[in-house]
């Protein structure tokens, strides 16, 4: 009697839970399939007359979908950059004792814990500077700032998972370093490697303030297409819901293939 | 195909690791170093795999100086405590990578891994994965990977250690037919003085980063050139007592017994199996008080200590004695060695000498 009592208790709060984690969700995607008329002139808790066209504008409307475009192409650029170079980084840290690597290490992070917009200002003179202004590397290179501290901190715990000797072995083997290290090391942490793509990804794919001041046409992120719409004929609501739609799927999609891991990547492989 | 280590040292961040040591390797040849825990036993191991680097000295391979050179280009090969395979391949991967490396030809490897593997008893386990094999059968593939490539200079670190008890016997036993079908320089480190005498070639003493003494297994076990070479090559270790000799006579609780050596002042020791609890002929008699007793089925150890001297006795059947008792053991003069006050070898225990 009691157990049943506690379970319905627990079902009911979870309900609740799960009811108030989703309602935003479910109203951005309720007002994407709303018209205009719909959306500012009743209140429905369902779309009354279920329309695709918000969608069909995004998608067919270059200046939209070129924002998603380039938010992807700087996104996958960050995030092999930064796996690129904290892969060896990383396997330093893990393996290596040399002057000033605690330190070194804590330096990492503290650029993690600074707010971006600190650094919009000095990148934006630099880049303006140097001709790199507008462009997706840009973008992508400010994003190495704080993503490759992140991936090195995540790999480094991966890594020192691995026994030293698994490296000595190899060498003994007759393995070269290259060799080992893409053939033997890599496969061991490749659930880390696949934790520090997804925290790369979500990050520079989330990240507004740095890819909006350092574009302005050729590489323009989504996020800061978003905001267009609040000029032109008032507010277009519904396109803006299915843009917003459309912008959290990519996220959605690679926390899907990740989710096995994602508690390991947490706890940054230290577990 | 010998190994040689000329004036060998090691130091790490001021301390000596590895104090100067010359070493001598013979082709073919079965080579344990045993010694306690931080000995220096897996560090001269690494300094001859050419993983560490020695501070100051040379190491020759086949009468070429290879020091400093790469570990990839050494042709050794080691085996850890742990059980150090590749978890992304398979055992039949595993034992082929070596090989790969070496660009043999494809049937070859194949033929040369199927070999290995049956002379390990692996051939049912080749598609599987080292992490879905028991503890054993992990490290018969690292083993084989070792010996798979033919490497002229086998390192095995402990191999046997993490393994349970009945395993490490049965692999032990495996290992000599092992060694026997390489022809290669082994180079086996253990902590325990039994698996020295099992696997006999030679042995090499280490304490304190010394290596104490060198030689055949059985004579660095019987003639000990000293106290510390004793202590090591003996578990449970030596029982040492200061006696003294005058007149050409020990003199130990009293009892006196001819020896042929100048008079001074000494220390004799004995094994523990050699103290035992019934008086037998020419015996002397020791009286001691027992600490404790610790069973072992057939066996019972007796924790002992006479005057300010912890000994160590071994006696055969369970002996279920009180704690605290005052009891004397015998001990055969002939199973006694001297070391004199600097603690080298003055005399081998008379039993040794005839063997």
């Amino acid at each position: 009697m009691t157990t049943t009592q506690a379970s319905r208790g627990s079902a009911v709060v979870m309900t609740l839970y799960l009811l108030f984690l989703l309602v935003p969700i479910y109203w951005l995607v309720n007002m994407s399939l709303k018209t205009n008329a719909e959306i500012t002139g009743t209140f429905s808790l369902y779309p009354l007359n279920p329309t695709l066209n918000n969608y069909r504008i995004i998608l067919t409307d270059p200046s939209w979908y070129m924002g998603y475009v380039n938010s992807l192409i700087y996104v996958v650029m960050n995030t092999a950059l930064s796996l690129a170079v904290a892969l060896p980084a990383a396997y330093a840290f893990s393996r290596y004792r040399f002057l000033g690597d605690k330190h070194l290490f804590f330096w990492l992070l503290t650029n993690r814990m600074a707010p971006p917009a600190v650094f919009a200002l000095p990148f934006f003179q630099l880049y303006s500077a140097v001709g790199l202004f507008d462009t997706h590397i840009a973008v992508a290179l400010a994003h190495c700032l704080f993503n490759v501290p992140l991936a090195v901190w995540i790999l480094e715990g991966f890594m020192s998972g691995v026994p030293r000797e698994i490296d000595e072995t190899a060498y003994i083997d007759g393995y070269s370093f290259p060799r080992f290290f893409t053939r033997i090391f890599m496969p061991l942490i490749a659930s880390g490697i696949g934790v520090a793509a997804f925290f790369c990804f979500m990050f520079s794919w989330v990240e507004l303030l740095l890819s909006r001041t350092l574009t302005s046409v050729n590489a323009k992120p989504i996020a800061a297409t978003m905001t267009r719409t609040v000029s032109a004929s008032g507010l277009d609501w519904g396109v803006l819901a299915a843009a917003g739609v459309l912008t959290i799927l990519p996220g959605a999609l690679v926390i899907w293939f990740v989710r096995n891991y994602i508690a390991k990547g947490f706890a940054l492989g230290r577990v | 195909m010998t190994l040689e280590l000329r004036g060998v040292t090691k130091q790490v961040a001021g301390q000596h690791w590895i104090h100067a040591t010359d070493l001598v390797l013979a082709p073919g040849s079965m080579n344990v170093l045993l010694g306690p825990t931080l000995s220096g036993k897996t560090t001269l191991m690494r300094l001859m795999a050419g993983l560490d680097q020695p501070t100051t000295g040379h190491i020759h391979w086949q009468g070429q100086d290879v020091t400093g050179r790469r570990v990839q280009d050494r042709g050794v090969a080691m085996v850890y405590q742990q059980f150090i395979n590749y978890p992304s391949m398979t055992v039949y991967d595993n034992i082929a990578s070596p090989l790969r490396l070496q660009r043999v030809a494809r049937a070859e490897i194949d033929r040369r891994v199927r070999e290995t593997a049956a002379m390990m008893r692996l051939t049912p386990m080749l598609d599987r994965r080292p992490l879905e094999l028991s503890g054993g059968q992990q490290q018969r593939t690292a083993l084989a990977r070792a010996l798979v490539k033919g490497a002229g200079l086998v390192l095995l670190d402990e191999p046997l250690a993490n393994l349970d008890y009945k395993l490490r016997e049965e692999l032990r036993a495996e290992i000599p037919r092992i060694f026997e079908a390489s022809g290669a320089i082994f180079v086996y480190a253990t902590t325990e003085p039994e698996e020295a005498l099992l696997l006999g070639g030679n042995t090499a003493t280490l304490w304190q980063g010394r290596v104490t003494q060198f030689g055949p297994t059985p004579q660095v076990y019987r003639r000990p050139q000293d106290a510390v070479t004793a202590r090591v090559f003996s578990d449970p270790p030596m029982n040492f007592k200061p006696v003294q000799v005058s007149g050409g006579e020990a003199v130990l609780d009293g009892t006196r017994w001819l020896v042929d050596v100048p008079d001074g002042r000494y220390v004799a020791g004995f094994r523990a199996p050699h103290l035992t609890l019934d008086p037998g002929a020419g015996t002397v008699g020791l009286s001691a008080r027992l600490d404790a007793t610790e069973i072992t089925g057939a066996e019972t150890y007796l924790h002992l200590r006479h005057g300010e001297d912890r000994w160590v006795g071994l006696v055969p059947g369970v002996r279920d004695l009180p704690a605290g008792a005052a009891l004397t053991v015998w001990l055969d003069p002939a199973h006694v060695y001297l070391f004199d006050e600097g603690g080298r070898l003055a005399r081998a225990a008379p039993y040794a000498q005839a063997a």
